[in-house]
């Protein structure tokens, strides 16, 4: 579904990643741990567009995207949540939604204006599915709050229905428990594998160690910018070189 | 839904109260000022759909205005070309200025762009002033027709404002359709947060080069009008404090809010007839209202008024609840 070959990303005089490469399987959950700064979301920015990597290659199923721009990336069904809740704050929450379904819609900036029958037809569709994505999260009461006036928990869950509402057939999620209570927790972990039984791929970075463990089918450690091990949850839990590098720090 | 009535119903009363307006008008002064609110609200609304909705700044949108006058004064005075047709060229020619030069300087941010656009601006006022033989220079354009339609010439301000004031309107209510749709919350997006639209599938490059380009067209529009109205026409009309003027207007009035470019327009435009003395001193005022504005009323003068009118309905409805 997703590979990577040979990443490496030099900043200045700091390599952030060198040569990592793995590949995740279709409509698998994949876990990316690492401590902070091991080049987790940089890792994603090159896959997303947002970064243009120093060296190595990204494919899609079997295309080569190493040099897409992320709007291109949605098109082909890859998209992506932030770290740092990247939310459209001005926007209501269903509107935040219907940002996510531009590219199921087509109407034009004229069209747009004058509001011909096609684009009002158009947008009661983009209305109606945006609202269906809403109910999926269950945010459905918070549709017409303003985003930024929504609690942290609440803005993670936005930002998944945004992107769902791309229909991707992959989506990356940059940290998406980091700030989240443990019921919020379980309601996100709850959330993913919905979103894996309507036959997405997910890969996932976090820090919260027992919601990886519990979603993950596949793990991959990164450290210091080079990967340090790719298993199975048991098998990274019993990698001694991970015990050492990693969870022998907390 | 109740939303869409509610803002059909809105702008539905605008425009009446506009068209009305002349009729409770005696003396032709205060329309002639009124005109001037209309073309300069036009020109506000256009910098708001770049500035209020995508976010991105332009120090130099006078110069598109100015485009707009010289291209149709210049067509009208020394050829022989309809002035409709010649406002139609004007902004055309505009909107394929905007498209050629958008697409390299709109890839820049913040800053940067303030300083391509200002740059630019400041081209084309040299441009206005050097090439004498076609602008007539500093000593501007004269002789420029009236726009006439059938037997009715555009040559009085109760012509003028209603013909101005139906297009301004005309222009308003698309821009309110466009900020409701698919590519007005794409551009709200950008505005918000760049990267996330472009990871939701925005091309923010190729929306931001369109909007600029149907605000050039809009500014050039303007531009024929004034042409018209004025018949004469100098580069004074079109430099950096009129550039600066506009975005007081937009600001002032409230980014992204088609009603608060009228209000900012409109203050605007009345500003100086009442505060005469201070005449050479504009630009100071224009400044200290930006600086004033943006930190005590982020969301301009009609966020403001909305912030007060809640204020006073909860008041009423909180009273009536205790009476009740
Ligand atoms: N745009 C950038 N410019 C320079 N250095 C960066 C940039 N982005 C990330 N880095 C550096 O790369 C390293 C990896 O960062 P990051 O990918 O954010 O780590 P993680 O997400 O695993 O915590 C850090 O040392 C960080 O400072
Ligand atoms: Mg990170």
């Amino acid at each position: 579904m997703l590979r990577v070959e040979g990443i490496t990303q030099i900043f200045g005089g700091l390599t952030a990643l060198e040569n990592v490469s793995f590949s995740v399987a279709p409509r698998s959950i994949t876990g990316i741990i690492g401590p902070n700064g091991a080049g987790k979301t940089t890792l994603f920015n090159i896959v997303t567009g947002l970064y243009t990597q120093t060296h190595g290659k990204v494919y899609l199923g079997e295309k080569n995207i190493s040099f897409f721009e992320p709007e291109v990336l949605a098109r082909l069904g890859l998209v992506r949540t932030f770290q740092n809740v990247e939310l459209f704050g001005q926007m209501s929450v269903l509107e935040n939604v219907m940002v996510g379904l531009h590219t199921k819609s087509k109407s034009g900036i004229f069209s747009c204006a004058l509001k011909l029958p096609g684009q009002i037809k158009e947008e009661k569709m983009v209305r109606e599915k945006a609202r269906n994505w809403l109910e999926f999260t269950g945010l459905t009461d918070l549709a017409d709050v303003a985003a930024c006036n929504l609690p942290f928990g609440k803005g993670r869950l936005l930002e998944i229905s945004r992107a769902m509402a791309v229909e991707p057939q992959i989506i990356l999620m940059d940290e998406p428990a980091a700030g989240l209570n443990s019921r919020e927790t379980a309601v996100l972990a709850e959330l993913i594998r919905k979103i894996q039984d309507l036959g997405m791929t997910i890969v996932l970075v976090e820090h919260d160690m027992e919601l990886v463990m519990d979603v993950c089918e596949s793990i991959i450690v990164l450290n210091l910018g080079k990967k340090l091990a790719h298993g199975t949850p048991r098998e990274i839990q019993e990698n001694p070189a991970v015990i050492a590098a990693y969870l022998g720090e907390d | 839904m109740i939303k869409e009535k509610r803002q059909i119903l809105i702008f539905a009363l605008f425009a009446l109260i506009i068209l009305l307006v002349p009729l409770f008008l005696k003396g032709s002064y205060f329309l002639n000022v009124l005109v001037f609110i209309g073309i300069n609200t036009l020109l506000a609304v256009a910098l708001n759909l770049l500035l209020g909705y995508a976010g991105q700044i332009s120090l130099g949108h006078a110069a598109f205005f100015g485009l707009g006058a010289y291209v149709s004064g210049i067509l009208t005075t020394r050829f022989p070309v309809d002035p409709w047709l010649a406002l139609l060229i004007a902004a055309m020619c505009a909107a394929a200025l905007a498209f050629v030069i958008g697409f390299p300087i709109l890839k820049l941010k913040g800053h940067y762009l303030a300083m391509a656009t200002l740059g630019f601006g400041i081209i084309m006022y040299i441009f206005f002033n050097e090439t004498v033989d076609w602008t007539g220079g500093p000593s501007g354009l004269s002789g420029i027709p009236n726009l006439r339609l059938g037997p009715l010439i555009f040559d009085n301000d109760r012509n003028n404002y209603y013909l101005i004031w139906m297009i301004t309107l005309g222009v308003m209510l698309l821009s309110i359709n466009l900020s409701q749709s698919r590519i007005g919350r794409a551009l709200r997006a950008i505005n918000d947060s760049e990267v996330a639209a472009r990871v939701m599938g925005v091309n923010a490059h190729i929306l931001k080069v369109q909007i600029f380009t149907v605000s050039a067209f809009i500014s050039a529009i303007a531009g024929s009008l004034y042409a018209y109205t004025m018949t004469f026409i100098s580069p004074t009309s079109f430099g950096f404090n009129f550039s600066v003027e506009l975005l007081t207007m937009v600001i002032i009035g409230g980014l992204g809010s088609i009603y608060g470019s009228f209000l900012g327009a409109a203050i605007l435009t009345m500003l100086p007839e009442f505060l005469r003395v201070f005449r050479d001193f504009d630009i100071v005022i224009y400044g200290l209202m930006l600086i004033l504005i943006t930190m005590f009323m982020p969301t301009g003068l009609i966020g403001g008024l909305e912030t007060l009118f809640k204020i006073i309905i909860g008041k009423i409805k909180g009273s009536t609840a205790r009476n009740a």
